[in-house]
């Protein structure tokens, strides 16, 4: 057991099936929330509470389905790095989108 | 200081009676071999022809801008080679060219493993480089692409009846093959250390390998997906990045440089890796400021991500955003400063010779400075707009990647030739080449960023008279630079039969490759090494030689 | 609580390695099974990086023209079937639970278990890509997919009397918005054909008993691929139908 002293290894987990019982239940029951939500008029909220949904869908999959949550630490950084890559895509070039017109009018 | 190490006669070395070479014999023990060392081997030698292919073409180049009209060919078989030659030169040559031979090599050797991570994927990769290679290779025989390296949309997309999809299907499994390559590096760095290894007992080698191998992973991926919307546009006419349909050709400049940028960071790296072991080997010192080295790496990694639109500031980008490109783009030159001078300071009081990886390594850093500087103009907005599309960029991007990254290469070559095979190249004629490539180098570039200074741009065959003069010089060392190149490709396979043997650690160097056999067994290392001192640590080296004449004694 | 952790694996020993307990599956050049696993896992997630930068691309693409052409994205996200769009996304979170299970049943060895939920995941999948597969065919009847064919006739003299419609300018904008829709979705519906394909091999290799004797490494590793395959939809199911239903 010496190799938990390690942070970045860990021991095996397995999750059972009233997790995934758990969280099925809840994403389906999320996906019905955000068709339902998605026929009422909201204005700028629409677009965020569907990505906030998703999100939050997305977040459960990754922390129970695929284990992340019982992962070591290394793996955790893992995902955190490309969701980091992944926003730096959108924010850097959206610098380029949101302000070309600045000063053109 | 430096520890004064004497380096060992090899009049005494025998070539070890088993190594990975002789392990097993036949052509099917190479293709289908899981032995990083041989997969190397399988790269150097294919990443040798696509090279040798890429020179031609840019001797083509050289040649047809010896006169200023375009005499030798016609303008648009001139488009044609000079784009193919980019893309070989920098999806087939330089991308894989360090990580997948000598990287490929020594990673595990250095941080003490029998075999990267998954050598399945490993030799999946070397495949998939194939597979694209020779896509590319059938693209430039059935007729060739003229659509320069960069794709440019909607010319790329649109204007064009070359082969643009297939080489844009090659580099997608080129590119595949080179994710792959990053995916076995950082999981082997982060899980197959041996007992004693930590982090920062890591060669700078490793270090600099393993930022390779993140942006590897994370920029590849973007690269592929703009590729495939270029094909599906040229295929099903989709219209993403079509401006008649309302797409948006810049979408495609900031999805390909977003990769393209990082990828200059993919190709100078690892040349990185080389000159931080050979300097240090040759000073018989620690690098100065192990750390800062190592972080700067990872610093390179990430802020590459930052800069890519340093491509695009005369395309009709935002100003504002531009403005904050720039100055992103001067920040990177910091962490590759902090190496320059690092390595100078290794220098500084170490008792250094001149062996041929040194002298690349001291032309790597002399050109590779010049060619950062330059790259500080060109991020300035105000000398960009003058600057860009001419020849100063293409002196520019070939001083960091020739003078550069293929120095290193011939440095990282001429410095592990003794492990890969055994002996030594010789010693002589390849210090001369390392000479005539420096001065073959300079005399063909330097003349270029007058060029462009003047205001020749670039990827057009003809140019007007007054310019001819500088170009005749660029040609001719272009021809000087061909023979510098051409030696290595001679002597090394020579020195596979008739050199000298080498020894386990002819350089006396501290590398955990350098204490076992070489060349290596197939398991690399009979018993996990035990790692209980520092990287670069020649002290501890001197003591174990003393000790083990000792015992020997 | 609902989790707890294995039993250490034979040849697992922390330290010295018993050289005899080895187990079959163990590659020569790792010194441990829990080497081995952490690897393969690590190297999984490194692959998932980057799948997330491959469809990053194409999600930056939308975020730009879905801003640039709102009321086009709007109309063409209206075309869309919500129905056969919301039944997919459940198929779809449905696969992913069977595929959670599968993993589990490798864990605890049973085999016929497993092979029930390889095959569970395998029909859920099929299910998925029928449903795909039919709402490509209203596409194309409708004259929806871009090129050639294109139409935009039901955008500017839209058939439904409460749709507002578009000028023809902006209607044509709607081709960017099918772009997207078939390049993320195609791509999306690729991977899972490859997912599908190696279930059938995964189903064949488990029948022989391969990942029920504490080989459970590529049902896992297969398991986190499925996984992202239903991530990339859960995002683009709101990005892609559910743009203003309201209307
Ligand atoms: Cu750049």
């Amino acid at each position: 057991m010496t190799e938990k002293i390690d942070p970045e290894h860990q021991e095996q987990h397995i999750v059972g099936p009233p997790v995934y019982l758990t969280i099925v239940i809840t994403l389906l029951v999320l996906t019905a929330v955000t068709t339902g939500v998605a026929f009422i008029d909201l204005g700028v909220f629409n677009p965020i509470i569907a990505l906030a949904i998703a999100c939050f869908k997305a977040s459960l999959v990754v922390l129970f389905f695929m284990h992340i949550k019982y992962s070591s630490r290394l793996l955790k950084m893992t995902v955190l790095c490309g969701l980091f890559t992944f926003m730096l895509l959108m924010t850097l070039t959206m610098t380029d989108y949101i302000s070309r017109a600045w000063g053109m009018w | 200081m430096s520890t004064i190490i004497s380096l060992p006669d090899q009049a005494t070395a025998r070539l070890p009676r088993k190594s990975f070479l002789n392990e097993e014999y036949g052509i099917k023990s190479w293709l289908l071999t899981g032995d990083h060392k041989r997969i190397a081997i399988l790269y150097l030698v294919s990443i040798t022809f696509f090279f040798v292919i890429g020179g031609a073409l840019a001797g083509l180049i050289r040649m047809e801008l010896l006169t200023p009209p375009s005499d030798l060919m016609a303008t648009d078989t001139y488009n044609k080679v000079f784009s193919m030659h980019g893309i070989i030169m920098i999806f087939l040559f330089l991308v894989p060219s360090v990580p997948a031979t000598i990287g490929n090599f020594l990673i595990p050797l250095m941080v003490g493993a029998r075999d990267l991570a998954f050598p399945k994927i490993n030799l999946l990769s070397w495949y998939l480089y194939m597979a694209g290679g020779l896509i590319i290779f059938a693209a430039m025989v059935l007729g060739g692409v003229d659509s320069g390296w960069t794709f440019t949309t909607p010319l790329s997309t649109h204007y064009l009846n070359t082969h643009v999809t297939t080489a844009a299907i090659g580099i997608f499994l080129a590119g595949f093959s080179s994710i792959f390559t990053g995916l076995n590096f950082i999981v082997t760095v982060h899980r197959m250390r041996c007992p004693g290894m930590t982090w920062f007992r890591l060669p700078l080698f490793v270090w600099s390998h393993y930022a390779t191998s993140i942006i590897m992973i994370l920029g590849t991926p973007v690269l592929a997906i703009t590729l495939v919307l270029v094909a599906l546009e040229r295929t099903l006419d989709i219209g993403v990045f079509d401006p008649s349909k309302g797409g948006d050709p810049l979408l495609f400049q900031h999805l390909f440089w977003f990769y393209s940028h990082p990828a200059v960071y993919i190709m100078i790296l690892p040349g990185m890796a080389v000159i931080s072991e050979v300097i240090s080997t040759f000073s018989r010192k620690r690098v100065f400021g192990y750390t800062a080295v190592a972080f700067s790496s990872v610093a390179i990694a990430v802020f590459g991500f930052l800069v890519w639109e340093h491509h695009m500031f005369i395309m009709g980008v935002s100003q504002y955003s531009a403005l904050v490109f720039s100055l992103l783009t001067m920040l990177v030159a910091v962490p590759s400063a902090i190496k320059i001078f690092n390595w100078t300071m290794t220098l500084y009081r170490g008792s250094i010779t001149f062996e041929t990886p040194m002298l690349y390594a001291f032309g790597f850093m002399g050109l590779f400075t010049i060619g950062g500087l330059t790259g500080v103009f060109l991020a300035t907005l105000g000398m960009d707009v003058h600057l860009t599309e001419t020849y100063f960029i293409v002196a520019h991007f070939h001083f960091v990647m020739v003078g550069g990254m293929l120095m290193a290469y011939l440095a990282g070559i001429h410095f592990w030739w003794p492990k890969m095979t055994g002996r030594m190249y010789p010693e002589a004629i390849s210090k001369v080449s390392a000479i005539v490539t420096f001065i073959g180098f300079i005399v063909t570039f330097f003349p270029q960023f007058l060029l462009g200074y003047l205001g020749m741009p670039r990827r057009y065959a003809s140019y007007p008279a007054d310019f001819q003069v500088l170009n005749v010089f660029s040609t001719a060392g272009a021809t000087i630079l061909g023979i510098g190149y051409l030696l290595p490709m001679l002597y090394l396979p020579w020195s596979l039969v008739y050199g000298a043997i080498a020894g386990d650690n002819p350089w006396q160097a501290t590398g955990l490759e350098w204490q076992i056999q070489s060349p290596p067994l197939t398991v690399n290392f009979v018993e996990i090494p035990v790692m209980d001192h520092e990287a670069y640590d020649y002290e501890w080296l001197a003591n174990k030689t003393v000790h083990e004449v000792q015992t020997v004694g | 609580m609902d989790s707890h952790s294995v039993a250490t694996a034979p040849g697992e020993l922390v330290g010295g390695v018993d050289p005899h307990s080895h187990p079959s599956f163990l590659r020569h050049h790792f010194e441990s099974v829990g080497q081995q696993r952490e690897a393969a896992s690590f190297g999984m997630w490194i692959f998932l990086l980057t799948e997330v930068m491959f469809f990053g691309g194409m999600f930056c693409a939308y975020l730009i023209f879905r801003n640039w052409y709102h009321p086009a994205f709007v109309a063409g996200s209206n075309t869309l079937d919500i129905t056969l769009g919301t039944t997919n996304t459940a198929v779809l979170i449905g696969s992913s639970f069977t595929m959670a299970m599968a993993v589990y049943s490798a864990e605890m060895r049973r085999r016929s278990q497993l092979i029930l939920f390889l095959t569970l995941t395998i029909v859920l999948g099929f299910a998925f890509l029928g449903i795909k597969a039919v709402e490509y065919h209203q596409k194309f009847v409708d004259h929806h997919i871009p090129g050639p064919n294109f139409s935009i006739q039901e955008f500017v003299h839209p058939s439904n009397p409460h749709a507002i419609p578009l000028s023809p300018d902006m209607a044509q904008k709607t081709q960017i918005y099918f772009s997207l829709y078939f390049a993320m979705t195609g791509m999306h519906a690729l991977h899972m054909i490859i997912g599908i394909s190696l279930l059938f091999f995964m189903v064949w290799r488990a029948s022989q008993n391969a990942y029920t004797e504490g080989h459970i490494m590529p049902v896992e590793n297969f398991g986190l691929y499925w996984h992202f395959v239903d991530i990339v939809w859960i995002f683009l199911f709101p990005l892609l139908y559910l743009i203003s239903r309201y209307r």
